[in-house]
């Protein structure tokens, strides 16, 4: 699929599998409430790769976590995650634990600590059919190893035997990812899939979770930081920044024209053949994402961009459709980047 | 493995030669005679003379130890200065008795310590844990024979739900055996309990916070599969470390609640032999808990690699 037609495909959006409404999660910590996640929508159509791209402690992870409830008892969750229609947040334990693993999935970062050191992978992966698709243990052991074939993983039938340590890091990754497609799940969340691999492996793997969607059309979540990763396997893009989504838009659109000051900034940050070859420094955004008690109506971005105002230290900017043209391409920013993307590093210069 | 067996065999036989030595020469550099402890009123030089030749005392040290160790490789640990028995048909009366204590004592403890220190992490910072981390307060803190004191004071004299003292054979009659044993062996095995409990509890707490832990839980598990199958065995290499290590201290106990539930053990056979410089059982009983210590760690090192594939000594490594 060319990513002409994979922003075609995204457009035409049919009911989605998962549907992310105003979701808010915040922590009580010793010195006060932290907010986590403010006010995330998102859908996810079927057989459709979402994107979600952000840096560090801007809220992906605890997005990830929250969909099936998977963060600590502790947390405060508002909102509405509906998976199919069923409403998901605030759902008894006992029915959230039918969803996981069986309609959501989870892939995460470090695949040797997410694997049981002391466990079979063919134990690991055949116990998700156990529990959910009531498989007596051989009958679990047999799928396990259609799996690991399933995945890309060679002499599948000896390596189900193999413990976590006897496997290399991307090897143990396609086990991560056979263990969550195990039961044919409507939606794969993959949390940082390819960040603890090397390049060469992270390809493999993405190519995998590619595969996957075609063949068993998951719906996948991909969370990253790495535009690379989003511009390789999205469909649609949700860029976050300190809880909040400051922009959605297509993937194509999104690299061809951001509107956020913020997405612009992570795209100037990331290397393009060429464009960096010469004199040409890596744009650095200034300052960090900043840890919020409340969420403060006022973008939140401000103290970190090169065009904010009195306005947006006062009032925070809606998520709003930015162009006529396309309904599908939304942002949060009083000044958006007004063309192309050279402009913007004009600013930043 | 057989390479392993090898070095593990070599290892064992070195530590038992110099356990052989220190003990031989150190009961002997001890003051105090067994000829004088024998010889009682009459101490007249040709009686000390006479009782030291008889057991070979008058020879020099390092005759003595040749003849021991050429008499020890034969099987054969000598005869009681103090009673004129042979040590191996005492070891065959009191082993058996100490054996049992301490099995039941690892038993108990284990069972408890473990299943107090997954309650206390699972139910962290609830009324569970605080009664958990009292307990194990408590178990660690009072000596245990003074705890034994007070079991034998409530639950025997004042109630007589169990037996102060005495000892009655497992194959005369199981179940008054077990009412005989099943005190001192919780008593000899609240220390032990309390460790284990203090261990699994981090270890837990550890786990529960991992990344596969977090998978477990993602995949749908119950609760109950996820603490047993995923977290707990994950700790569990702990545990057998902590059980390992500790069992010089239950030896040492097991004398102390031996001496204090009158049961006829190997801990009361050592303080006796002791205070009447009764060198045959002193070398028997020491040789035999070095022996016993090295043959528990050899088999706390097996049951590492059962637990945790990533040890284990032989397999296929890719």
């Amino acid at each position: 699929m060319t990513t002409a037609e994979r922003a075609g495909a995204a457009a035409t959006v049919a009911t989605p599998v998962l549907a992310v409404r105003d979701l808010s999660v915040s922590f009580p910590t010793e010195t006060g409430n932290v907010s986590a996640v403010d006010g995330v929508s998102l859908d996810l159509a079927p057989g459709e790769i979402v994107g979600m791209v952000g840096e560090s402690g801007c809220g992906k992870s605890v997005t990830a976590m929250s969909i099936a409830g998977l963060l600590p008892g502790s947390a405060r969750i508002s909102g509405s995650v509906r998976l199919n229609g069923t409403e998901l947040v605030g759902t008894r334990e006992a029915a959230l634990r039918r969803v996981r693993g069986k309609e959501i999935a989870y892939i995460f970062q470090e695949p040797m600590t997410s694997l049981n050191p002391v466990l079979t992978v063919g134990r690991q992966i055949g116990e998700v059919l156990q529990v959910h698709e009531r498989m007596s243990r051989r009958a679990a052991r047999a799928r396990a190893v259609e799996l690991l074939t399933l995945v890309g993983i060679p002499s599948a039938a000896k390596r189900v035997d193999n413990y976590p340590h006897q496997l290399s890091g991307g090897m143990r990754q396609r086990v991560m990812i056979a263990m969550a497609v195990a039961c044919g799940p409507k939606v794969l969340v993959a949390d940082e899939p390819t960040t603890a691999l090397d390049v060469t492996v992270q390809a493999g793997i993405l190519q995998v979770l590619r595969d996957l969607r075609d063949r068993l059309g998951t719906s996948i979540l991909v969370i990253t930081h790495d535009l690379g990763v989003i511009a390789d396997i999205a469909d649609r893009v949700v860029v976050m920044y300190a809880g909040r989504v400051v922009e959605r838009a297509a993937v194509t659109d999104l690299f061809a024209h951001p509107y956020h000051r913020y997405t612009a900034g992570l795209l100037s940050a990331s290397p393009t053949p060429g464009r960096h070859a010469g004199t040409d420094r890596l744009q650095e955004i200034p300052g960090l994402v900043p840890v919020l008690s409340v969420q403060p109506d006022v973008c939140t971005f401000a103290d970190r961009c090169p065009a904010a105002d009195g306005r947006c230290r006062e009032s925070a900017p809606p998520l709003e459709v930015v162009a006529a043209g396309s309904t599908d391409h939304l942002a949060a920013c009083w000044h958006p980047c007004p063309s192309p993307r050279s402009d913007v590093e004009e600013a930043h210069r | 493995m057989a390479r392993y067996l090898l070095t593990r065999a070599w290892q064992s036989a070195l530590t038992l030669l110099l356990s052989t030595i220190v003990v031989f020469f150190g009961v002997r550099a001890l003051p105090g005679d067994p000829a004088l402890a024998l010889a009682g009123e009459d101490r007249s030089p040709e009686a000390l003379e006479a009782i030291r030749r008889h057991y070979g005392l008058d020879q020099p040290l390092p005759v003595q130890f040749a003849q021991y160790v050429e008499r020890m490789v034969q099987g054969d640990f000598g005869v009681s200065i103090r009673t004129g028995t042979p040590v191996s048909s005492m070891l065959t009366t009191a082993l058996p008795v100490t054996v049992e204590l301490s099995v039941l004592a690892i038993l108990l403890a284990t069972a408890l310590g473990v299943g107090a220190g997954v309650l206390a992490a699972v139910r962290r910072g609830r009324p569970a844990e605080w009664v958990a981390n009292g307990m194990a307060l408590i178990g660690l803190s009072v000596p245990h024979f003074w705890l034994g004191l007070l079991a034998i004071l409530y639950l025997s004299v004042a109630t007589g739900l169990f037996p102060a003292s005495g000892f009655v054979p497992i194959l005369e009659d199981p179940v008054d055996n077990l009412h005989h044993i099943v005190l001192p062996a919780v008593i000899l095995g609240t220390g032990l309990a309390a460790i284990i409990m203090r261990q699994t509890r981090s270890a837990m707490l550890d786990s529960l916070s991992s990344d596969y832990v977090r998978t477990a839980k993602a995949k749908g598990l119950r609760p109950r599969a996820v603490i047993t199958q995923h977290a707990l065995r994950n700790s569990l290499i702990v545990v057998v470390t902590v059980v390992g290590l500790q069992l010089g201290g239950l030896i040492s106990g097991a004398v102390v609640t031996e001496q204090i539930f009158g049961l006829p053990g190997f801990g009361k056979m050592t303080i006796d032999a002791v205070f009447q410089r009764d060198y045959p059982v002193i070398q028997a009983v020491v040789l035999l808990t070095a022996t016993a210590y090295i043959v528990i760690n050899f088999l706390v090192d097996l049951l590492y690699s059962v637990i945790d594939p990533r040890i284990r000594v032989t397999g296929d490594p890719a």
